[in-house]
């Protein structure tokens, strides 16, 4: 049954209707119309679906939409702020990263997180950060580079 | 200057805007800067190639689009060439049949060499009529006028000037012009201007930024899985567990629960729609269907190479250059040594990054729209229109960025699925597969041997036979027009039209006799099914390089050679020699004439070449790779790669798209194997048709560009795609002695091979 749920994406409240097993993913594109989030496996498998929850990078096609609280939701286009993009985004633009770019919210989103914890990570704490992301088109070279670019940035 | 036409915006630039049509998606594409109305899309009219806005910058309307390699961005460089304007003045408007013509979408990497020189014409042309029109302003010969920036100046008199803006900014061309009737990649027209010779190229050569990096990344623009059209319906497809089984019976009250949501069943074709996703998703995991009890369709994994090799063959060919086969064996009865391989690949899937998507407007009375992520827009409406009973013109095909695109994957079905269900609903419907349906029933790269064999004597080889015998290269055609290739259309009885056909390698290796055969077998299942073949980026270029390429090795070792040397020694084409020794160069070949099983502990590291031709581009790789003896797992920690698609227009952007290239085809290379029961594919997600993780990639890609000013643009799209499973191959060779003659490269093989 659907039941009445708050939610704060992006610095914004919105309430919903919707069934609480519904996976956030639905909430943020369905309901909240939002395009960033991507449907890529719908398993916690690909990283297409990541946003941030209180900071933490979490993929939100397994995240029950009911099961947030209070807690705030950031996806890809909420970290640009005051019409500046983050840092993570400037680098991964100058880079030219994405391909068909539809991995790219596992990848930035995740990429905030470890910056946020690890400023100036090592090759293998980027990897280790990143490993289980997918990139069908294999733009792996690229996004080692903007991570780094963002890192020093 | 914004060069990213953002689709929910008006094109920025002064002058009046005319937009035809609002669609979500569409409007600024049908925006245009013309003060008068565009005549309609026709190959005699210079109009729908190219149009100067009022601010004097260009647009030209490509039939072709970017998959996100940067290839709207080279044609943007070459229109900008013969216009005399930087690249940022030329934007390009793609991929949509209401505004361009029917280039054959992207398709064999053809996007610069065939789509991006049939608008290089239509610039030259147009610069040409500007001129003659200026001539006539100014009163000055045309010989006498100059253009840089569009301006146009006369030389002899500086103070008499004009403009494209002034010319012709924000109207259309009225210009006639010479087509060669083709339509599709081929599609060309004359121009009667000269072009620019090269000596004097300003915009080639530079690397003039990408233009969808930013909104994919601030997510300010609509992939296809974003287009939302008003009163919309979700759709999702219910696939039978055993390919080949239909529904008997459907319990539509198994689902009345959820609201709005309803079912379409068609012969073969079941589906759901509900208002909303997540409840067109549980809709179609709820439904209860009683489905057909039919014969599993295919062999057990482990016999399909032996399927292969038993089956019969439905068609042959061959490389154009083969002689009677009588002259092939008695060429081999004055050998003093025969040497043979098998070489064996699986079926692969795209797995494109999301299961494909389509946005679906049917509309009986007027212009049904289609929004797709397919590679062909233009055919996929064509095909659209088909299967909706209608006429071509009444379909638009637009393009969106979808989740990645490598040939022929699902977007295609989608299509008609959100086609199919749009018809039978009356609304708009989109419609998006699930995981297991991109990966599990997307069209395969088929399954293949190869088979090579080399007379040798005195040490030289004296007759070569290079065979495939593989599943058919084009089960379902990847050109979409016709709606037999889509899974829908075939669920509602449209019979599949096999292409039946192969390859052959490609490059300029002599051999007295030298003979490339194939044979193609049948389907396990004759439509609706998920082992149906097409093509996969580079199509069959993997497979048949790997054994082309894995055998030349086998030959050089035997004959005491080193491969580098001995492919020199081959190639005739001296461009095939240079990519050849720049690769080696840069590298730093090992010269060897046997394995080196260069060991330190547990790791043992190699080093392989390989080569090959691709319509004209060539490509040359050294790859060097790390073998865990202990585990068998293979690292490729470097890869050199030669690359000579003659003249380079971006080269940052043909570096990155050559980097992408390899680490797709290591990907290939080392991980990627449909499995199947008998009943059905078996990798239906990551983890069970797993990729190159970033942990996996390798340290170095090190890219020579071999620059050729004289020649014209080749494909550059999925050239260095093709030697990159063989130069893996042939590392592993020379790390361990092992001859890998089955892949994918996994640890179980690996640990196989030096048991
Ligand atoms: S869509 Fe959520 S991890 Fe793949
Ligand atoms: S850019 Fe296409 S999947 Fe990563």
């Amino acid at each position: 049954m659907a039941k009445r749920i708050e939610l704060n994406v992006d610095g914004k409240a919105h309430t919903i209707d919707a069934d609480p097993d519904m996976p956030l993913l639905y909430a943020l594109r369905d309901d909240l119309g939002l395009r960033n989030p991507k449907f890529g496996c719908g398993l916690a498998q690909c990283g297409a679906c990541t946003v941030l929850v209180d900071g933490q990078p979490v993929r939100s096609c397994v995240t029950p939409v009911d099961s947030l609280g209070k807690s705030k939701v950031t996806t890809m286009g909420g970290l640009v702020k005051d019409g500046k993009p983050h840092k993570v985004q400037e680098a991964f633009i100058a880079e030219q990263v994405p391909q068909c770019g539809y991995c790219m919210n596992g990848w930035v989103m995740t990429t905030v997180a470890l910056l946020d914890k690890t400023p100036k990570p090592t090759d293998a704490q980027i990897e280790d950060a990143l490993t289980g992301l997918k990139c069908r088109c294999a733009t792996h070279a690229s996004i080692m580079r903007a991570v780094r670019r963002a890192a020093q940035a | 200057m914004n060069t990213h036409v953002n689709r929910r915006h008006i094109l920025a630039g002064s002058g009046a805007l005319t937009i035809s049509v609002l669609l979500p998606g569409v409007a600024a594409r049908a925006a245009t800067s013309g003060l008068d109305k565009r005549p309609p899309l026709n190959p005699k009219q210079l109009a729908s190639y190219i149009s100067i806005r009022a601010d004097g910058s260009a647009i030209a309307y490509f039939g072709k689009m970017d998959m996100g390699q940067g290839t709207d961005v080279g044609v943007a460089q070459m229109v900008a060439e013969e216009l005399d304007l930087p690249a940022e003045k030329v934007i390009i408007l793609a991929g949509d049949s209401g505004t361009s013509l029917n280039q054959g979408g992207a398709s064999g990497s053809t996007g610069v060499s065939h789509g991006g020189a049939t608008l290089r014409n239509a610039a030259a042309e147009a610069r040409f009529v500007m001129l003659e029109l200026a001539s006539k302003q100014l009163d000055v010969p045309v010989e006498d006028l100059a253009t840089a920036n569009g301006v146009i100046t006369s030389k002899s008199n500086p103070a008499k000037k004009t403009s494209y803006s002034e010319i012709i900014g924000g109207r259309w061309f009225d210009t006639e012009v010479e087509w060669n009737g083709k339509i599709g990649n081929d599609l060309n027209m004359k121009t009667r201007a000269k072009l620019k010779d090269p000596k004097e190229y300003k915009v080639y050569g530079t690397s003039a930024p990408r233009r969808d990096v930013e909104w994919k990344l601030l997510g300010t623009d609509d992939y296809v899985t974003d287009i939302k059209v008003p009163g919309m319906l979700h759709a999702r497809t219910i696939l039978p567990t055993r390919a080949g089984a239909v529904p008997v019976s459907v319990d539509e009250a198994s689902i009345k629960d959820i609201p709005g949501a309803k079912v379409i069943w068609e012969k073969a074709l079941l589906g759901v729609v509900a208002p909303k996703e997540w409840d067109a998703i549980k809709a179609s995991r709820q439904l209860k269907v009683t489905w057909s009890d039919v014969k599993a369709p295919f062999p057990e994994q482990k016999e399909i190479y032996n399927h292969i090799r038993n089956a019969k063959s439905i068609k042959s060919g061959g490389s154009a250059k083969n002689v009677e086969p009588a002259k092939v064996e008695e060429a081999f009865k004055g050998a003093d040594k025969i040497i043979e391989a098998t070489y064996e690949w699986p079926f692969q899937s795209h797995a494109s990054m999301g299961p494909a998507c389509a946005v679906v407007d049917y509309q009986p009375n007027g212009i049904t729209t289609l929004w797709t992520g397919s590679q062909k827009p233009h055919f996929a409406g064509d095909g659209v229109a088909k299967i909706l009973g209608l006429k071509p013109e009444q379909v638009r095909g637009i393009w969106a960025a979808g989740p990645g695109s490598y040939g022929r994957n699902d977007a295609g079905d989608a299509a008609v699925f959100a086609a199919l269900f749009s018809k039978a609903t009356g609304k708009p419907v989109r419609y998006q597969g699930m995981r297991h349906e991109g990966t599990g029933w997307d069209p395969k790269g088929p399954a293949s041997i190869h088979t090579v064999r080399a007379g040798l004597k005195d040490g030289k080889v004296v007759a070569w036979h290079f065979h495939s015998k593989a599943f058919d290269r084009l089960n379902v055609s990847s050109n979409e027009s016709d709606p037999s290739d889509n899974l829908g259309a075939q669920m509602i009885g449209f019979e599949s039209k096999p292409g039946l056909t192969y390859a052959t390698p490609e490059e300029s290796y002599a051999f007295p006799v030298k003979q490339q055969t194939w044979e193609v077998i049948p389907p396990f299942l004759e439509k609706v099914s998920p082992l149906r073949s097409s093509h996969l980026r580079d199509p069959l270029g993997p497979e048949i390089h790997f054994a082309n390429e894995g055998f030349i090795d086998e030959v050089a070792y035997t004959t005491g050679q080193d491969p580098v040397a001995y492919r020199l020694s081959l190639a005739t084409e001296s461009r095939d020699r240079d990519a050849i020794k720049a690769a080696a160069d840069k590298a730093g070949w090992k010269t060897r004439t046997a394995a080196r099983k260069e060991t330190k502990g547990d790791i043992a590291t190699g080093q392989g070449i390989a080569f090959s031709q691709r319509n004209g581009t060539r490509v040359a790789i050294v790859a060097e790779v790390d073998v865990n003896l202990k585990t068998g797992k293979v690292h490729a920690r470097k890869f050199t790669v030669a690359h000579d698609c003659g003249i380079v227009i971006n080269p940052r952007l043909l570096t990155q798209g050559i980097e992408g290239n390899i680490c797709q085809g290591l990907s290939r290379a080392v991980h990627e194997e449909v499995m199947f029961s008998k009943d059905n594919v078996t990798s239906v997600d990551w983890l069970t048709y797993p990729i190159l993780d970033i942990t996996e990639r390798p340290h170095v890609i090190d890219v020579v560009l071999i620059n050729r000013p004289n020649l014209p643009p080749n494909g550059a799209g999925e050239g260095s795609m093709r030697p990159v499973v063989a130069a893996v191959a042939n590392a592993i060779y020379d790390a361990t002695g092992v001859r890998m003659r089955q892949g994918p490269f996994t640890p179980d093989r690996l640990k196989a091979g030096m048991a």
